[in-house]
């Protein structure tokens, strides 16, 4: 099956996510406190690591396993899609202490609120999908 | 196995997502949580209701394979790779804060008293769940990503549209910890 390597990566993912306590609304509160260096630590090392592989990728010509060349798509720029859209993700990543991984992560790990954090999620990605013509992008 | 079941520190963390990240490259995709939303949306027939929804959702299927792994691993990192009575360690001044908001005890993975099923019965946590998970969805798609694929995958690659997208996510986080928590606490 060509996609069980995508599922040991997710396992493995999430793993990472509960260990690294990322996922842990406890952590999301005192990151938005800035009590503690933890998550600060943990994406600041992601991306610092990140920045120079992206580099080396490209400037090898990486190619991944099927021989294919590596290629980044990069988000077209404008101000209001990532401004306003970011903001109403950070309102929600607080109050409910997870991002999209983790709300999967923590209804693996048995918090039954998370699956109710998950559906809702589809209802937003959905009523976006409605209205998306009429925002400013 | 003893170093495992501690809570792993920051600079192991940070580093193994970052090896995620390349993981997915070689793969040949990319790293980013969140399209999975708009996925199963139209797995669920969202495509008869908006254009957005329109596309070959099984071209997305490896993407849906890792978000059920993910919930495997919290799974086992929950069951079999945490200690007994494991509690998160947050700094004295996050609980002192938190106690002012009436979360009285710090205990277990994520508060009990707002994630548990039996929370649920609580009409008032119920709505702060469906909230809270309404604008996830609705702005990850906004946004264009979330937390990985914008904050990992996208400022790796020094997109500005990503950074101006995390520091959205500062602005609606700080915003709902200082401001709106003590509303709704």
């Amino acid at each position: 099956m060509k996609n069980l390597k995508f599922l040991l990566a997710g396992v493995f993912f999430g793993i990472i996510m509960f260990k690294s306590e990322a996922a842990s609304w406890y952590r999301i509160q005192e990151m938005f406190r800035f009590q503690s260096i933890h998550m600060y630590g943990i994406i600041g090392l992601a991306v610092a690591l990140g920045v120079p592989m992206v580099w080396l990728i490209k400037k090898n010509s990486m190619k991944d396993f099927t021989g294919a060349p590596i290629v980044f798509k990069p988000k077209a720029w404008s101000i209001w899609r990532y401004l306003i859209g970011g903001t109403i993700f950070g309102l929600g990543w607080a109050l409910s202490g997870a991002c999209p991984g983790p709300i999967v992560v923590n209804i693996g790990a048995g918090y039954g609120g998370y699956v109710i954090v998950l559906v809702s999620a589809l209802l937003g990605t959905f009523v976006y999908g409605l209205v998306r013509n009429k925002l400013p992008h | 196995m003893e170093l495992i079941m501690q809570p792993w520190p920051w600079y192991v963390s940070g580093a193994l997502i970052a090896l995620i990240m390349f993981i997915m490259l070689y793969f040949g995709k990319s790293f980013g949580f969140s399209s999975n939303l708009r996925t199963l949306c139209t797995m669920c027939g969202a495509d008869k209701f908006a254009p957005f929804f329109q596309f070959n959702w099984k071209e997305q299927s490896w993407n849906l394979m890792f978000l059920i792994g993910s919930g495997i691993g919290g799974y086992i990192a929950m069951n079999f790779l945490s200690p007994e009575g494991y509690t998160v360690a947050i700094s004295e001044s996050t609980i002192a804060d938190l106690a002012n908001l009436g979360f009285d005890t710090v205990d277990g993975f994520v508060p009990a008293s707002q994630f548990s099923w039996e929370a649920m019965s609580n009409s008032t946590n119920l709505w702060i769940l469906i909230a809270g998970g309404f604008m996830v969805g609705f702005g990850a798609r906004y946004a264009g990503g979330c937390t990985s694929g914008h904050a990992i995958s996208g400022i790796s690659n020094l997109q500005p549209a990503s950074l101006l997208a995390v520091v959205g996510f500062f602005i609606g986080g700080l915003a709902m910890t200082h401001f709106l928590f003590p509303l709704i606490y």
